[in-house]
């Protein structure tokens, strides 16, 4: 704390003079944020994937979104996926459930292996969420039918008694056909997200005839199940 | 001596933000009640997308934060910049623009967040069109008060003043930063950041979000109305000096401690978690520095009803800038992470500080720019209490539901198993669900009151024409 530190001077000085005061404020403003966020984008250990590249897909040539095989790693969401990402986040899902498994027993045992950052990579933006209101998310791919879902989204009270979740009946009577997802890929793919050109071009035909809950559903199935973790790798110090 | 002020100063758009800051704050509460009241009986969902929870509770949070709370900032900043300045505000129309843009801000939420448009970042969810607008008034409020502190009368600047102006190069440091994105159409966007470092731009967002808007603004509200409230100097120049930096230098570190034990690096969390400890400090220092400016004059509690807002606002912010970095040790925050507990916590923040010294400073700005005493002292009175006693409630409720949530599911079984479903832990939360909505319901009822005192108190102030007479009085004094 550089500037308590000065003589009375100094505190003298700026209370007199406002345009000494903003600069030496907004120097002191700018440091936490600068020394907490700048290292994650040059550190490499804060991508796990640096130093495990078997968690990203390894995409060949000619390959579709639709040749991945749960497990393969990380790749970018297919346009029914993405589709279901932003009803998601419409619904305000985040406020309820995170997406977020911490190194714990007991998580481990509810949820699943502790979440990776490079998990989450291709999400702009991220979806941790704070609040458990809900259960969390990050690897609810596969644990439940589709048909359980769809029930469970049209009335949640129907296969979970205790939940105060809303109905969501409206996702099964709108459609999600005619969103531009294309343009969606486009712009997350100017983001660095490795969408390929034959993804852009094939993005709004995977829509045809599917609803806002099969987006949803599509969505909820695939998280957590992209890449397969080791038990008994050590990810994170 | 009002009538001087009057002519003076601009008090016309300090009246607008002030009145304006109540209708808000109605509203706000408003939509909090109903959200509590849709977790304890999910059926207040009614069934209709615009007002499901999910859709509503960011409405609530940017209504209180930024419709009340940003009235209520830019009200008494306007009038204190003006008054510790000794000079007009340096410009009317800048001053007109940022009233009618703020409110524009505020409709457009109103109508976008039920609509599902959203950026899905927590306190800043306004889609990007907004988000450029915010950042246009934000900038043109900013430089109101700049120039009218460079054209000030006083040889110093005062201390309310310094609190202030660190919220806004602050603010608007954040607000740019975090809505970085780039447009799909005019109604959606996607975050420029992913994953790991979106998660710690958006909390370094969050929490200074809280840090700078809702402690360093409201602290600026405290260091001129407490002591004009209490007709008494400041307790401690050194005190707030040193405070005010440690507060400002420190602040911006903690944002990491929301993000323990997360895929964020461990170097982080614990970064931002040895800095809130410290944080107690200067935040302590603040609120020994306000309530200590009453010794001497601690009567005047018994029948300065606004005074007792203001020092029960202080003993809550002591209370939860205690808390908070105690929630930010690791081994409470394994626990407290994800549960009501956190929101207990903003809310005993929320509800006991920023609520409660912004409603003391908005009834001191009631009578001293409508030139008239409040329409009913028991009705300010009536809302002290409901307002404590509804804070208490909420906050109390949501300690024991966070704890028991926390405790429940990590508790195991004599086999080793998982004792609770997370259901049961749903279940369980229900009765402190109920007994949340009926706090927030009294608190609500406070506020209520509030605005039918305000408005009572423009109605009488027209009545008796004590503003047309400030107004056109021979400006002698």
């Amino acid at each position: 704390m550089a500037n308590e530190n000065q003589s009375v001077s100094l505190q003298e000085k700026m209370e007199k003079n406002i345009w000494l005061l903003l600069i030496i404020l907004a120097l002191s403003l700018s440091v936490g944020g600068l020394v907490e966020i700048v290292p994650l984008f040059t550190i490499k250990s804060t991508m796990e994937h640096n130093a495990a590249p078997e968690l990203i897909w390894q995409r060949q040539p000619g390959q579709t979104l639709n040749d991945h095989k749960p497990g393969d790693g990380m790749r970018p969401y297919t346009a029914l996926e993405l589709a279901g990402r932003d009803i998601y986040q419409r619904e305000g899902c985040y406020t309820c459930h995170s997406q977020m498994v911490r190194p714990f027993r007991d998580e481990k045992e509810r949820y699943g292996h502790y979440s990776l950052a490079s998990e989450s990579m291709y999400d702009h933006p991220f979806q941790w969420g704070s609040k458990r209101t809900g259960p969390d998310f990050a690897r609810l791919g596969g644990k439940y039918s589709d048909d359980w879902h769809r029930k469970h989204l049209r009335a949640p009270r129907s296969v979970v008694p205790e939940s105060v979740m809303p109905n969501y009946p409206w996702l099964k009577d709108n459609s999600v056909e005619g969103k531009d997802m294309a343009r969606r890929f486009s712009v997350m793919q100017l983001m660095g997200v490795p969408y390929t050109a034959e993804d852009i071009a094939s993005a709004n035909a995977e829509l045809a005839g599917k609803t806002e809950e099969d987006a949803m559903v599509a969505y909820l199935q695939v998280l957590g199940t992209m890449a397969k973790l080791d038990e008994n790798k050590v990810y994170r110090e | 001596m009002d009538a001087a002020a009057e002519q003076k100063y601009n008090f016309d758009v300090v009246r607008w933000f002030t009145v304006m800051a109540t209708v808000y704050l109605v509203v706000g509460a408003l939509v909090g009640v109903i959200i509590a009241a849709q977790l304890a009986w999910p059926i207040v969902n009614l069934d209709i997308p615009y007002i499901t929870f999910g859709r509503l509770r960011p409405l609530h949070t940017n209504a209180v934060i930024f419709a009340f709370g940003g009235c209520a900032l830019m009200a008494t900043s306007y009038y204190s910049v003006q008054r510790t300045c000794g000079v007009r505000l340096w410009s009317d129309k800048l001053a007109w623009f940022v009233f009618l843009g703020w409110n524009l801000i505020i409709v457009s939420a109103v109508v976008t967040l039920p609509l599902g448009l959203t950026s899905a970042k927590e306190y800043s969810e306004l889609e990007w069109p907004i988000d450029l607008l915010i950042a246009v008034v934000w900038l043109a409020y900013s430089f109101n008060f700049i120039m009218t502190l460079a054209t000030r009368k006083s040889s110093h600047i005062y201390v309310s003043n310094w609190f202030f102006l660190g919220m806004m190069v602050m603010i608007t440091y954040l607000h740019v930063v975090n809505s970085l994105a780039i447009p799909v159409d005019l109604f959606k966007s996607y975050s420029l950041f992913s994953g790991v470092q979106d998660a710690m731009v958006q909390w370094w967002w969050g929490h200074n979000a809280v840090g700078f808007y809702l402690t360093a603004g409201f602290l600026g509200i405290m260091y001129y109305f407490v002591p004009k409230q209490a007709g008494r100097p400041v307790y401690s120049y050194r005190l707030s000096v040193i405070h005010f930096w440690a507060l400002m230098f420190g602040y911006v570190w903690l944002g990491a401690h929301h993000l323990q034990y997360t895929a964020l690096p461990d170097w982080t969390g614990s970064l931002g978690a040895a800095v809130s400890l410290a944080m107690i400090i200067p935040s302590w220092g603040g609120a020994v520095n306000g309530m200590m400016t009453l010794s001497g004059a601690w009567d005047k509690l018994r029948t300065d009803y606004v005074l007792r807002f203001m020092i029960m606002s202080l003993a809550f912010y002591a209370m939860s800038t205690f808390e908070g970095p105690v929630m930010s040790l690791k081994t409470v925050n394994a626990l407290s992470h994800y549960t009501d507990w956190t929101v207990g916590h903003v809310h005993s923040g929320a509800l006991g500080w920023v609520a409660m010294v912004a409603i003391g400073a908005i009834y001191h700005l009631m009578k001293h720019t409508f030139h008239t005493e409040m329409w009913s002292q028991k009705l300010i009175n009536a809302h002290f209490w409901t307002a404590t006693i509804g804070a208490v409630i909420y906050v109390v409720a949501m300690w024991v539901s966070g704890i028991m949530q926390g405790l429940m599911w990590r508790a195991y079984d004599e086999y080793g198993t998982l004792a609770y479903t997370f259901a049961e832990s749903v279940e369980a939360m229900h009765p402190y669900y109920a007994m949340r909505t009926v706090g927030g319901a009294i608190f609500l009822l406070g506020a209520v009151l509030m605005l039918v005192n305000v408005l009572m108190t423009v109605k009488k102030a027209a009545g008796e024409g004590s503003l047309q007479q400030a107004r056109t009085a021979a400006a002698s004094a």
